[in-house]
């Protein structure tokens, strides 16, 4: 799948992602990066495997009753929980992940514009911790100010942006943290979609960017 | 039809999940019940929930395995793994309340390995990496193990642990990197 990702995400990031303690929009994220990046996804699989290990692991309170094995075959003999089917469609741009939050490719996006060409679309997600959104920077323009003095992690579609130091293509993820400061612009050639996770900025106090924050600087 | 070999190769819990999706088997959904309720269970209230609350999440999630059980590829995780991935997403549906985005499954590809060799080998690093972690200093265990409970800070580890966040982070780091070299000197 992946030939040319340059920027990845790192190893905390994807062991949170694993250990399932990331808000919903840096999964998104890391979701996304996976499908597109072999390395990463097997970085994934094998912290997967190290949270199978401490589940083996567990030594505390192993006791169990009957009645809590007649109630799962209870719950068994109930059916499986509904879940929605997920939507089939693949898009040369968006990676299955999401497909399942756009609803359908990248025809279904329901884009809102920010002005001189640059639009952008939120993504509904579970958790208020962070947002989700697709953003559509025509070829050339400078990327939208959308870092607010949270984290945030950005994972190039299509197109290309670049700033004084790096250029992020394709599969590559830009790491923001909120003292960094730089414009990058949108290159030309293919207008520029990205996936932008943000923590919400009222909550920057709050537990989750904490919690976030050694994740981003380690 | 797998043969005798295969049979012996497999280890427990993987023949018993195998069972489950092929043949409805009971007796071998309450043998796997009574190994990793308790387990999931207890990684349920380690995360953060009450203990009425983690008993009914692990009967949803162990209900899960069952109905899952024909998901389950034994050359991509070991059955612990998988296992595993159950019960965290469901911590996350019923604790964090969000939806767990997955990745795309990669294009069916053939591969260089026969798929028992896979299996095998994804049985033996789930085992290794249990005794790597075994060997770790208590510290390094214990950290890596609340990076997987979640629900707490870096910060809030180091109150519980008594630990500066640095040290906290860099010991999670060389744990990883203890285990990295523990796995890589084993022939998989
Ligand atoms: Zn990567």
């Amino acid at each position: 799948m992946t030939m040319t990702v340059k920027h990845h995400l790192t190893e905390p990031l994807l062991m949170a992602y694993a250990a399932g303690t990331l808000p919903e929009a840096f999964d998104l994220v890391v979701a996304s990066h996976v499908s597109l990046c072999d390395s990463c996804r097997a970085a994934v699989e094998g912290f997967e495997a190290l949270g199978g290990a401490v589940l083996e692991d567990m030594t505390e309170d192993l006791d169990l009753s009957d009645a809590s094995l007649e109630a799962t075959m209870a719950l068994i003999a109930a059916g499986p929980a509904e879940e929605p089917a997920p939507i089939a469609v693949r898009d040369p741009v968006l990676p299955g992940p999401l497909v399942q939050y756009v609803g359908g490719g990248l025809d279904a996006v329901k884009w809102r514009s920010l002005g001189r060409g640059v639009k952008q679309a939120i993504l509904p997600t579970g958790s208020d911790e962070a947002t989700a959104r697709l953003l559509y920077i025509p070829a050339g323009m400078a990327m939208p100010e959308h870092g607010h003095g949270g984290m945030e992690l950005t994972l190039v579609l299509q197109g290309a942006f670049a700033d004084e130091d790096d250029r992020f293509a394709r599969g590559d993820v830009e790491i923001g943290t909120e003292d960094m400061e730089h414009t990058p612009v949108a290159e030309m050639g293919a207008d520029c979609i990205c996936l932008a996770a943000t923590t919400a900025p009222l909550q920057f106090k709050g537990l989750v960017p904490r919690m976030l924050q050694p994740i981003f600087r380690i | 039809m797998p043969s005798d070999n295969t049979a012996t190769a497999r280890d427990n819990w993987t023949e018993l999940l195998v069972r489950i999706a092929e043949h409805r088997d009971q007796s071998a959904f309450a043998a796997l019940f009574r190994h990793f309720g308790p387990r999931v269970r207890s990684y349920l209230m380690k995360s953060g929930a009450s203990p009425t609350m983690a008993e009914e999440a692990m009967q949803e999630a162990m209900a899960a395995v069952w109905h899952k059980a024909h998901l389950f590829n034994p050359t991509k995780a070991s059955a612990t793994t998988w296992i595993f991935t159950v019960a965290r997403n469901k911590r996350i549906d019923a604790i964090r309340q969000q939806k767990r985005p997955e990745p795309e499954e990669l294009p069916w590809a053939m591969s260089e390995t026969p798929e028992q060799e896979e299996e095998v080998a994804r049985m033996e690093e789930s085992k290794l990496l249990a005794e790597a972690i075994g060997k770790l200093p208590e510290r390094q265990q214990k950290l890596i193990r609340l990076a997987y409970f979640g629900e707490m800070s870096h910060s809030e580890i180091a109150a519980d642990t008594g630990l500066p966040i640095g040290t906290i982070k860099s010991r999670i780091r060389l744990g990883l990197e203890r285990l990295r070299y523990e796995m890589s000197t084993k022939t998989v």
